[in-house]
């Protein structure tokens, strides 16, 4: 099954990525023709297999709840693109 | 509400903040109210590069509240992204836990004392460890419709808890609710302030109806807003009843057409629920196992451990109470709602003058009202618990009446005063039985119109004698009074 | 030799002695960086005030014999993906472009307490994702060998600044081989430490569960020495071990006695290039010379290494780079210019009755959102993003994600078998030389592909190394690829080591063309 222009546009909203249709339409060509390379793995049957998301067998890493010291406000928002002397400002961010 | 045509189904969602000094990824604090963008670090701005460390205590605090609400604990657990693009989310994703929750499958006894409802198990679906977002303000001086980031309060560990949808009116809501927080309370794992945010409610309602095609059910509405229990019973019972309206009028059903879950918030204010933006995509959370943090292992031994060293909880406490002290279950529940301390001291009192009934009388009465007029906690409270139930022993003996006592335990608060010093301030003395005989004796010979109206039945006569008695002797028992004088007056 | 000429570990005897100060070396290797770095762009930035400030303090200490940490005044270049405080860490990326750090890497402060003098932060494909640093908001990183070609990637800058002897000892990352194909393709020495070995806290992350910082060298006993500085358990890493770092250096001097290697049989098939082939069997020779023996060994599925790897790093990284929205650090779009657009597209829609279009309008915030990340990241991290969306959305994250975590598990197994067999995996590093410029840039699948050999010690954690063995024709240095079990980073080194003494493949330099 290959991978629809619909499909890459709702990807595309999801990633907040704006694409223009030339765009769109390269993106749908390179990623169809990778994700049909994705498709070999259909072909290898996995029922007994456990999923490993990590290499590592490290667990139980819990850190002591003692305070150490912050970002000073200056730091904090030094990196800023918009900001005021205390918050981080965005466009309007609408409903609740 | 209750109402025949309809069966209200309510589920919770409740929020907590754990009372951890620092954050669950970074060890900024999580004090509520320091001025905006001074409590964070790279690791809870999402900067590049940062990684996350969990928080042992809140991982200790969560499994803590997980077993005293009976859950199940897996072996395993581990910690997920829920992905999502909001400005006070500043890494794009959540770590929250999605398909194995730290624990699962627990309850919550509720029951209502004056009667409202039978008693019931709640089922607790899952309780899992996330962490919170900051907080976007709109600025609403600036003519720019801009909004403002404090990330403050972002990374704070929450703990959500998903109850069935077991509650059957908003009543049955409240009470789980306040029950939730008692048992937070007494697990000492969260302040539960729902002014600072660190209990939040959403709850998800909606109708079972009989129809003559069969049981249909009303789609689902999760309400929001709700800043107070009281907003949560009051919301909930107004969401009900505007579904059975809509329903009446539309006949949409969960599932079919027009069916699907919505959101509505509570405006205080207005007393309504209205429809409220939705955030995008919310369905699509893309959800996957954060990389950068390692699972956490717990086993069985660990668990027993933990619930081994649980302190009593209210509903143990209830029962301890109402079989040995003889209270009634209104009464248990006063006492308990009070916290642990409270609890402690009326059980050294109800020990120490042997009568539990009016230990408790006492507590929820004189002693309740005096920490709220003066504005204490028990742990503040200048009447230590020993000689408040020295005071009652002697009430009981019959050394001074129910109103001279109160008299006697106003002074010991105000002036800091010991039972016997008080009661030597005020002058009172055990009046020897032989005296208050003969003091009747004398009563009842001067009074013959009383004595005459006792004899015809006119008992409560007898209030004149104790009247004069008292005038004359302070101290003189009316109890003791009433009981000799009407000995006397039978004898006659 | 001239200081520039010299291994690490030859510099560092200098350095020790007295021969030679920290001052002088930094410098010569600042003057030649800008003698010749326009032509290369192995660098983004230099240090060149706060490197020759923290030389001058190391001489100092040294000359008045105070204690001097174990790099002792050595040169050192950092990948521009691992943050340092107050120095820009661009990621290659315009996203990130003016994003200066407000703390240093776990890695840079092992550095700089060793007394790693930090050159410069060097060139990279755009947050690491790519095999030729083409992809980098900074300009393209040339090849030393052959300026026409590509340097290999991600840490292109990182191998092209040792292979062009712009700094001894550089820092470089390993995803799914962005340390090992650029070594390989710029004849230098380059080595992906197990998973856990080196902290990740301040590596600016691609794949999480991929990721690892590790050295870049002339030799492997100069890969020793970094590696060394490098290694280590960070409590503000979770995933990092706490298992003992053994003595590199000590190691490297004792060779390995009745070595066991294998090669793998599916490693020789379609694609390798003919050369590349030559020379990995040659250099099997020379360890049979060295009296290991050699076996087949099968890694059955190896095969499905690609397709696994580019589903698992693409889910990770579309959300490891959510965090690039304008928001709170880094790039964001023209405010204006977004209004602007909205306005229009407002008038347009009430014009053309919007209903009958059905399409809601955006928010400001979102238009803010998604023209800041179309215009602040380049198309092959936007592609990549697009993947992983694709991969963990609803309906295909069975089919995809999930689904490359159990194949994960079957490339891990093989690897656990193939061990019990043999010590080490000898293979080519690459199928191939260094390519043309701009030769794959069209066809990422093909880019892809090229992964081929070095993706699976990533998926299943191990270590692995590449060591020059040869070159082509052209004069391209060809890269061999060892791999030992987790944690056998000393046992990698040893090999490398044996090998070099017995080759001088590693010697060869390129004579820079201005
Ligand atoms: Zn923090």
């Amino acid at each position: 099954m290959s991978l629809s222009r619909k499909e890459i546009e709702k990807v595309s909203h999801l990633a907040r990525l704006q694409l223009s249709d030339p765009e769109l339409d390269a993106m749908t060509a390179q990623l169809a023709n990778v994700v049909e390379y994705m498709e070999t793995l259909s072909g290898l049957n996995t029922d007994d297999v456990e999923p490993l998301a990590h290499a590592s067998d490290i667990s139980n890493v819990l850190a002591d709840d003692i305070l150490k010291p912050s970002l000073s406000r200056e730091e904090a928002l030094a990196n800023a693109p918009k900001r005021d002397a205390e918050c981080y400002r965005v466009p309007a961010v609408l409903g609740d | 509400m209750t109402h025949d045509a309809f069966q209200t189904i309510i589920g919770l969602e409740v929020h907590v903040q754990l009372q951890t000094q620092t954050k669950l990824f970074c060890r900024c604090s999580t004090a509520f109210g320091a001025p905006p963008n001074t409590q964070t670090c790279p690791v809870c701005i999402g900067m590049p590069g940062a990684l996350p460390v969990m928080n042992g205590k809140a991982y200790q605090l969560a499994l803590r509240t997980a077993v005293a609400l009976h859950c199940e604990i897996p072996r395993f657990t581990k910690w997920d992204r829920k992905q999502y693009y909001y400005p006070d989310l500043p890494k794009g994703y959540q770590i929250s836990q999605f398909d194995l929750p730290m624990s699962q499958n627990g309850h919550l006894a509720i029951s209502d004392p004056s009667g409202v409802f039978e008693p019931k198990k709640v089922g607790i679906i899952r309780a899992h460890l996330e962490d919170d977002a900051g907080k976007s303000m709109h600025d609403e001086a600036a003519s720019k419709a801009d909004s403002r980031i404090d990330l403050n309060r972002t990374g704070t560990p929450l703990l959500e808890i998903v109850s069935e949808p077991d509650m059957r009116s908003a009543a049955e809501a409240r009470a789980y609710l306040s029950e939730l927080k008692l048992l937070l309370m007494y697990l000492d794992v969260s302040d539960c302030n729902m002014q600072e945010g660190s209990l939040r409610v959403d709850a998800n309602i909606n109708l079972h109806l009989e129809t003559s095609h069969g049981k249909v059910a009303t789609p689902i509405v999760e309400v929001k807003n709700m800043n107070s229990f009281r907003a949560v019973e009051r919301a909930l019972s107004y969401e009900a009843g505007r579904q059975f309206e809509l329903w009446e009028e539309r006949h949409i059903q969960l599932g079919g057409p027009g069916g699907h879950k919505t959101t509505r918030g509570w405006d205080d204010e207005v007393q309504v629920t209205r429809p409220q933006r939705e955030k995008e995509e919310s369905s699509d959370y893309r959800y996957f196992p954060d990389p950068d943090l390692v699972p956490v292992i717990t086993e069985t031994d660990h668990v027993e451990e933990v619930r081994r060293n649980l302190d009593e909880l209210p509903a143990a406490i209830r029962k301890r109470l109402e079989s040995k002290y003889k209270i009634t279950s209104y009464d248990t529940d006063v006492i308990v709602n009070q916290g642990r301390d409270f609890v402690d001291f009326y059980v050294t009192v109800a020990e120490s003058c042997g009568d539990g009934k009016r230990a408790s009388n006492w507590l929820q009465q004189d002693v309740l009202r005096t920490l709220k007029e003066a504005e204490l906690s028990i742990e503040e409270f200048p009447v230590s618990a020993d000689s408040l139930g020295d005071l009652l022993n002697r009430v009981s003996a019959g050394d001074l009446d129910n109103s001279r006592a109160k008299d006697v335990f106003s002074r010991m608060f105000n002036e800091q005063e010991s039972v016997e010093e008080a009661m030597s301030a005020l002058g009172i003395v055990k009046v020897d039985t032989s005296a208050l005989e003969s003091l009747c004796r004398e009563l009842v010979t001067a009074n013959p119109k009383v004595v005459a109206d006792v004899q015809e039945g006119k008992s409560q006569a007898i209030g004149a004698l104790i009247g004069q008695a008292r005038k004359q002797n302070s101290n003189a028992n009316p109890a003791e009074v009433k009981r000799i004088c009407l000995k006397i007056i039978a004898s006659l | 030799m001239s200081l520039i000429e010299s291994t690490a570990a030859q510099l560092h005897r200098q350095l020790t002695s007295g021969n030679v100060t920290s001052v002088e070396v930094t410098q010569s290797f600042l003057d030649h960086i800008q003698q010749h770095d326009e032509h290369y762009s192995a660098f983004i930035s230099l240090n060149v005030e706060a490197a020759l400030a923290q030389a001058e303090d190391i001489d100092r200490r040294r000359a008045s014999g105070k204690p001097v940490g174990a790099l002792g005044g050595l040169p050192v270049a950092v990948k521009d993906v691992i943050c340092t405080k107050g120095q820009t860490t661009t990621c290659g990326s315009k996203m990130l472009r003016d994003f200066v750090p407000p703390y240093d890497a776990t890695v840079v402060c092992k550095l700089k307490q060793a007394d790693g003098v930090l050159l410069g932060k060097t060139n990279m494909d755009e947050f690491a994702m790519g095999s030729s640093t083409e992809n980098s908001a900074f300009g393209v990183t040339h090849n030393p060998w052959d300026r026409t070609c590509v340097p290999g990637g991600s840490s292109g800058g990182a191998a092209a600044c040792v292979a062009a002897r712009m700094a001894p000892l550089s820092v470089g990352t390993d995803t799914g081989g962005s340390i090992r194909q650029p070594a390989a393709f710029c004849g230098v020495t380059g080595m992906k430490p197990t998973y856990g070995r080196v902290s990740r806290f301040g590596l600016v992350a691609f794949a999480s569960s991929l990721d690892q910082i590790g050295p870049i060298a002339q030799t492997a006993e100069d890969a020793a020495l970094l590696l060394q500085a490098l290694a280590g358990h960070d409590p503000n890493d979770s995933t990092s071990s706490s298992k003992p770092v053994p003595d590199f250096l000590r190691a490297i001097n004792q060779p390995l006695v009745g070595l066991k290697i294998g090669v793998i049989r599916e490693h020789f098939g379609e694609g390798l290039d003919d050369e590349v082939a030559a020379a990995v069997r040659e250099a099997v020779h020379t360890y049979q010379a060295l009296g290991a023996t050699v076996s087949d060994i099968s890694l059955p599925h190896n095969q499905y290494a690609i397709a696994t790897y580019y589903v698992i790093a693409p889910s990770e990284a579309s959300s490891n780079l959510a965090r690039y929205d304008g928001v709170h650090y880094g790039f964001r779009a023209n405010e204006a210019e977004i209004l602007e657009t909205l306005k229009q597209e407002r008038d347009t829609a009430t014009a053309t009755n919007q209903e009958a279009t059905g399409k809601e309008l955006d928010s400001e915030l979102i238009r803010m959102y998604q023209r800041t990340r179309s215009e602040g990241f380049g198309s092959e991290v936007q592609r990549r993003i697009m993947l992983g969306v694709y991969a963990l959305s609803e309906g295909y994250a069975s089919k995809y994600y999930l689904k490359a975590l159990k194949v994960r598990r079957l490339i891990r197994q093989d690897f656990d078998k193939a061990f019990e067999k043999v010590d080490l995996i000898v293979g080519p590093t690459s199928p191939t030389p260094a390519y043309p410029i701009g030769d794959k840039i069209a066809d990422p699948l093909s880019m892809y592909l090229g992964d081929l050999y070095t993706v699976s010690a990533n998926l299943a954690g191990i270590a692995g190394i590449s060591i020059p063995c040869g070159f082509s024709k052209t004069g391209l240095p060809i890269g061999l690829q060892l791999q030992a079990p987790a944690f056998e980073e000393e046992r990698l080194l040893q090999a490398a080591h044996m090998f070099q003494q017995q080759t001088d493949w590693h010697t060869k330099r390129p004579s820079l063309k201005n």
